[in-house]
């Protein structure tokens, strides 16, 4: 058996605010096994977004262990982790955060940008990643020029473009109506059928119901952890 | 090599985004580099036009004037005591290996008429080597012979002055009869023209008699065998220093002048207002170097200002970059570029605005104004060092941010 995914072993994090300290995780312990499909729960303040950006490398644990596919990652320098973030970790934000004044194209070649395959590779595996997205014919458009929803795929394609193993998603339905966030639901469904560990975090109880597994986090802690 | 073509697109694309701001950071490096494309070309098409001058006077030429001028001022200057003679000329030419030939000059204002026509000009008694020292060739006829000077004949040649003034258009002067102080004088050669020399005197303004002539039948009758100038050339440019020794060591010599004692005659080399000008040069050079350097650094810190500008706007841009795996130094060569693109942009287009100011200064004062593939190759050079000086402040703090900052700034 392979090891985790993901395996937390008592990761807190504590942001010092105004002199005191916020203790935004108090102690996680999880595994995400490979494969899986789950979901993050609980109230605004909880820690759900503190704890994506820690299992994405964005963020460093302030106590505890945390093991990426069975590597100890917990104190990695800035250009290692900026490396792991490129090749093994996909991210998808609820603000999508695509920059405004490239193409979606360049938007979906900027991961590439900083792995260096060639001029040619990179353009089609871009196109690729679009195509998978059903964002082919919008290429050349600007974020500005897109739907949220169609710049929400654009940012699931840039999240696939390095092929990753594992895709994290921060609230990714949260700035679009029911309809069209079932879509990228959907999106990100289809992208774990491909064998990518998807990991997203959902206010929607109906979005959680349908994932795998679903945990519930209060207060930085781990509260609930439910498999369907 | 791809990455870097496109960050520098995004770089361009960056400045596009704000023309404006952008052309004014520009600015100070524009006005830099094009005063220094433009100095430096009309600087030295001004001194290419004064060495030309300069050895248009004659190669290798060296003058030997009487009196001293080693302590100046005080004494009457060049010539003003009469102590040169045709002895020493024949002397120098007897005498010193590194001189290529010699002639000597006695000059006077003279009034000259031609038919209804007169003319005052200076009128020189010399030599027949007198053209090849000067290195002066002739339009038409010939230069005075040894002939005229042994027969004392009255023969004149002129410069193109003089026959302008003195004979019609159309009208040959070769062949014509003049007058110099009531004495008849047959043209028999006409000099090509020179031009102004480096004090703005009319070369062509003169007329030559034999030596001989000038003292038995015009003015020498006062100082018979003095001269005003010797006139030499040294056999090659780099002995010209061994010729000025050799002659200034004949002339004591021959002038009986104890050892320590003042010299009663001065030799000067050509070569001697070419280093000068050379000097003005330099320090025309040392004045638009700290003009350059003064822009350069203005325009630098322009750069920089709006680049920490930029990197505080862009905050967000630089988080996502960094989550999709920029490293440090990816950050740091993107805003780096970005001031270089900035920096080299002003730099091609100060050096295209300096080019054409060159041309219309060039096309105004009549100097050729080289301009320089050096000049424009280092100012290009320059101005991209100026972005990596300047640009490398801001670059590092755009590296340095952090991430979850970066990504929750609005
Ligand atoms: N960079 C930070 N600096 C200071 N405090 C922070 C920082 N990030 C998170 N916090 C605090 O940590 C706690 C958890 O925040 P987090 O963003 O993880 O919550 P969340 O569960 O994602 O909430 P929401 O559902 O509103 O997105 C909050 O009290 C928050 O104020
Ligand atoms: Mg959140």
């Amino acid at each position: 058996m392979d090891a985790p995914v993901i395996r937390f072993a008592g990761v807190s994090r504590t942001y010092p605010m105004e002199g005191e300290l916020v203790e935004a995780l108090r102690g996680i312990d999880l595994e995400i096994e490979q494969g899986e499909l789950m979901a993050i729960m609980g109230p605004s303040g909880s820690g759900k977004s503190t704890m994506m950006h820690i299992a994405g490398l964005l963020d460093t644990l302030s106590r505890g262990r945390y093991e990426l596919e069975g590597e100890d990652v917990s104190s990695l320098s800035k250009n290692q982790r900026a490396d792991i973030r490129n090749r093994r970790i996909g991210f998808i934000f609820q603000s999508f955060n695509l920059l405004a004044r490239c193409s979606a194209l360049e938007n979906v070649e900027l991961p590439m940008l900083y792995h260096r395959p060639g001029v040619a590779e990179r353009r089609e595996r871009a196109m690729a990643a679009l195509e998978a997205v059903g964002m082919a014919d919008r290429a050349q458009h600007l974020p500005r020029q897109l739907s949220g929803g169609q710049q929400q795929r654009v940012a699931v394609a840039r999240a696939l473009v390095n092929r990753p193993a594992l895709i994290l998603a921060d609230e990714p339905t949260g700035n679009l109506d029911t309809r069209t966030g079932r879509e990228i639901i959907r999106l990100l469904s289809s992208l774990h059928q491909q064998g990518i560990t998807v990991v997203l975090v959902t206010h929607d109880p109906e979005v959680g119901r349908a994932m795998r597994r679903r945990i519930f986090l209060r207060d930085g802690l781990l509260e609930r952890d439910e498999a369907a | 090599m791809d990455i870097l073509g496109t960050v520098i697109r995004l770089a361009l694309r960056g400045l596009m985004a704000y023309k404006a701001r952008s052309l004014l950071t520009m600015l100070g490096i524009i006005i830099g580099i094009g005063a220094v494309i433009v100095m430096i070309s009309v600087g030295r098409g001004a001194n290419a036009s004064i060495q030309k001058q300069i050895s248009d006077l004659g190669a290798n030429m060296l003058m030997v004037y009487s009196g001293s001028t080693k302590k100046g001022g005080v004494k009457g200057g060049h010539g003003s005591k009469p102590t040169l003679r045709v002895a020493d000329a024949q002397a120098i030419a007897r005498e010193c290996p590194a001189v290529a030939e010699v002639t000597h000059i006695t000059l006077r204002s003279s009034q000259v008429v031609a038919g209804e026509k007169n003319w005052n000009t200076t009128v020189y008694g010399t030599t027949a080597s007198y053209p090849v020292v000067r290195d002066w060739r002739m339009e038409q006829g010939e230069f005075l012979t040894n002939q005229h000077m042994r027969s004392a004949a009255n023969v004149a040649v002129l410069g193109a002055t003089v026959v302008k003034n003195l004979f019609s258009p159309g009208e040959p002067a070769l062949g014509g009869k003049i007058r110099i102080n009531n004495v008849p004088f047959t043209v028999i050669g006409v000099l090509a023209s020179k031009g102004s020399d480096p004090h703005g005197r009319d070369q062509d303004d003169t007329l030559f008699v034999p030596y001989t002539t000038f003292s038995r039948k015009l003015h020498g009758r006062r100082l018979p065998g003095v001269v005003n100038v010797i006139a030499l050339s040294a056999r090659s440019k780099r002995l010209v220093p061994e010729a000025k020794r050799e002659v200034e060591e004949l002339l004591r010599q021959k002038h009986r002048i104890a050892p320590g004692a003042e010299d009663d005659f001065s030799v000067r080399a050509l070569d001697e207002y070419a280093q000068m000008a050379d000097k003005t040069m330099d320090i025309m050079t040392i004045l638009l170097t700290s003009v350059a350097a003064i822009s350069l650094v203005v325009g630098g810190i322009g750069i920089m200002n709006i680049m920490l500008v930029s990197v505080t706007e862009r905050t967000r841009e630089i988080g996502i970059r960094m989550a999709v795996g920029a490293r440090e130094r990816d950050v740091l060569v993107q805003f780096l570029t970005e001031a270089m693109t900035m920096s080299v942009l002003g730099g091609v287009l100060g050096t295209l605005l300096g080019v054409g100011a060159a041309k219309a200064v060039g096309w105004a004062t009549g100097w050729m104004s080289p301009i320089d593939v050096d000049a424009i190759l280092l100012a290009t050079l320059f101005s991209a060092g100026v972005g990596v000086f300047f640009g490398y402040y801001p670059a590092r703090q755009a590296s340095r941010m952090d991430l979850i900052e970066a990504l929750r700034y609005e």
